[in-house]
């Protein structure tokens, strides 16, 4: 399978293609650009945050807010989501065995909106935070970066439920008629039960969007108690979307390891079947947990209840996935190549954010955690953690199919080791910051001593990560220009197979 | 397959834990919520507006940016806000309740220890979030206060020698 890499193409033919995998190129150009941006901003944070007192390296305050609200978006809107389209590009046509995505033009326009989207949250640099709550968000958030951002993330809203529905079409109408749908490759259900939940989630917010827009031109006041409106809807609308979202997020991630683990494990996957139970299970069960980020908005006992009684329910598929790939892996022939490695640290940091995540749904614990450094903590275990490591460990796998040649072994492993023990560190140390108290989403804390040193080992920890991850960046440009020619059927040394039915169609 | 039973007992596990999580922390929530506060609890208006608190007695004594209360003393805080979402903290005793706009909620609490302690804001509203701090006093129960009084009321046999 070589992707890309023929002969060398003029940059115009690959972005005025609409073939898959220029499109899937695409994605993860602008995919790890974001990333890159995004993890400057979380250093410029941990950089503040490292001295106690205002002023270390961020102006004011509202610069500070600026930064994590941006570092928030572009990490989840135009890192996590886009990555998964990319790689969803490249992987799906193929492995359900159709000469393109079902729609290509509709594909491009898809891929399109992103850079549009992104230079309006890029340029807006709103400091709403990424949840963007009423009313501060329609009455006190100084424009035009709100309105900026509002309009950033509808576009990529759109682009996302686009994409969705032409991989939904893509998997289950443009799929040889030889091939049934439970004999493809896991990482196909992982992109159809994504696609599903995108298209069934999105919506919701994209009307809260357009009320919050009409709300700040003062003409509505759905979120505004000054006009009668009530700010809790919105945060039910928006978590109505972004609870699922997180498995939106995550599941692209579980899919790239179903991919990665039994080839570098040399085993077959220990049970496909629930592996696929468990990612329609965890689509349908994790659209009723939302509520469980307002317990503290003065909801009833019985409503907490509930959403507790819904998270709690998410838990034993995402549990059924780690035995899977722990099954998977014992007994195997296991080579630790760059993208196991990147993996299996994903798979250990998801088994903390999972262990996390039970302590803040059970309602006493959470008034000890919400809003507190711990859910910073916990929630970048999961995205930063679990689903970027397993991101990067993929870009790894696929790194030889795209270029045609090698990464340089011994520095991804070098970034691997920064960038797992940097982020062990920053994200368990926070949670411990968040059990004293430290709110998330300051610009200074209380100067004592524990917080003061627990703030700085999270800094070195942090700094940690973006070395790991600046030295994976270096590795992969330097490698893609220079790296030893990839030895195409087994790059990796394994004697697996890899995917058997070449591409043949010519790029239109 | 044939390796369906080690996974079968493996699920078990995780849902014993589970429901062992959610049935205490059902227990245990039920316990703190709202309606089992104490009906003689003394009522705190809890105002938040960017960036202070402000707290206001049952006697109608107004407090901006402190707050006394007695040790062993049951309050219900009634906490709402006057312009953006803030969130009422007092970290050192798990106090955590969203101040919102046009909603009034409450959460209770009976201070078991005296001393100075951290009043927070812990919901993101704008450019001082992180100064929307406050002190919370907690004080030892005086002469005129229930414990004392409930003290006082005890035949004095034994009671003589703590009352200093």
């Amino acid at each position: 399978m070589v992707l890309e890499v023929k002969q060398p193409r003029p940059m115009w033919e690959i972005l005025f293609s609409t073939h898959h995998t220029d499109i899937g190129l695409l994605y993860v150009y602008l995919s790890v650009t974001a990333l890159i941006i995004g993890g400057a901003l979380a250093m410029a944070i941990r950089v503040e945050l490292f001295v106690p007192g205002p002023g270390t390296l961020i102006p004011d305050s509202n610069t500070f807010h600026r930064i994590f609200t941006v570092h928030g978006t572009n990490m989840l809107f135009l890192w996590l989501i886009p990555f998964a389209s990319g790689i969803g590009n490249y992987l799906i046509p193929i492995m359900v065995r159709y000469k393109d995505m079902a729609w290509p033009k509709l594909n491009a326009v898809a891929f399109w909106m992103i850079p549009v989207g992104a230079a309006l949250v890029w340029l807006g640099f709103a400091d709403t935070t990424w949840n963007a709550y009423p009313p501060y968000s329609i009455i006190r958030a100084p424009g035009p970066a709100a309105e900026m951002w509002i309009f950033g993330l509808k576009i990529l809203g759109i682009s996302s439920v686009l994409g969705a529905i032409n991989f939904v079409v893509t998997i289950l109408k443009m799929k040889h008629p030889d091939l049934p749908l439970m004999k493809t490759s896991l990482f196909v259900w992982s992109t159809l039960v994504t696609s599903i939940m995108i298209i069934v989630a999105i919506p919701t917010f994209a009307a809260a969007l357009i009320m919050l827009y009409t709300d700040r031109l003062g003409v509505s006041g759905f979120f505004n108690p000054a006009m009668g409106g009530d700010p809790i809807a919105y945060q039910h609308l928006f978590w109505f979307t972004f609870h699922p979202e997180v498995y939106i997020f995550l599941i692209p991630a579980v899919g790239m390891l179903y991919e990665i683990i039994p080839k570098f494990s040399r085993k077959p996957i220990f049970s496909y079947q629930s592996g696929v139970a468990a990612f329609v299970l965890l689509a349908l069960v994790g659209f009723a947990s939302w509520a469980h980020h307002m317990y503290s908005t003065g909801m009833s006992f019985t409503e907490k209840t509930v959403f507790m009684v819904g998270t709690l329910a998410a838990v034993p598929a995402s549990a059924m996935h780690v035995f899977n790939w722990i099954a998977t892996m014992w007994g195997g022939r296991i080579k630790f190549a760059a993208p196991m490695s990147w993996g299996v640290g994903g798979i250990v940091l998801f088994f903390y954010a999972g262990a996390g995540g039970i302590v803040n749904t059970a309602m006493p614990l959470d008034f000890l955690t919400h809003d507190s450094y711990w859910v910073v903590g916990h929630f970048h275990l999961f995205v930063a953690g679990m689903v970027t490591m397993a991101f990067i460990g993929f870009i790894h796998y696929m790194f030889p199919f795209i270029t045609g040649r090698m990464y340089n072994e011994r520095a991804a492993m070098v970034s691997f080791w920064l960038f797992f023990a940097g982020l062990s560190i920053v994200f368990l140390t926070q949670h411990i910051l968040g059990l004293y108290g430290q709110p998330r989403r300051v610009y200074d804390y209380v100067p004592v001593q524990p917080l003061i040193i627990m703030n700085q080992i999270a800094s070195v920890g942090g700094w940690m990560a973006g070395v790991g991850a600046a030295v994976f960046i270096y590795n992969m440009i330097t490698s893609a220009f220079k790296g030893k020619p990839a030895k195409m059927n087994d790059p990796f040394a394994i004697g697996e197979q890899y995917y058997d039915y070449a591409r043949r169609e010519p790029h239109h | 397959m044939g390796h369906a039973t080690i996974e079968w007992i493996y699920i078990g596990v995780v849902i014993a834990v589970l429901v062992y999580v959610g049935a205490d922390a059902w227990n245990v929530e039920r316990l703190l919520d709202v309606s089992n506060a104490p009906a003689e609890a003394e009522v705190v208006k809890v105002t938040g507006q960017q960036w202070l608190w402000t707290f206001e007695h049952e006697d109608g004594k107004k407090e901006i940016s402190e707050l006394h209360l007695v040790k062993g003393k049951p309050y219900r805080f009634e906490v709402t806000s006057i312009d953006v979402i803030h969130a009422f903290n007092m970290p050192d005793f798990a106090t955590l309740i969203d101040a919102v706009p046009g909603r009034i909620n409450t959460v209770w609490l009976v201070p078991d220890q005296s001393g100075e302690y951290l009043i927070q804001c812990r919901e993101y509203c704008g450019f001082s979030h992180y100064q929307m701090r406050a002190k919370l006093i907690v004080e030892e129960p005086t002469g005129g206060s229930n414990v004392t009084k409930a003290a006082a009321e005890i035949p004095s046999k034994g009671v003589t020698a703590v009352s200093s």
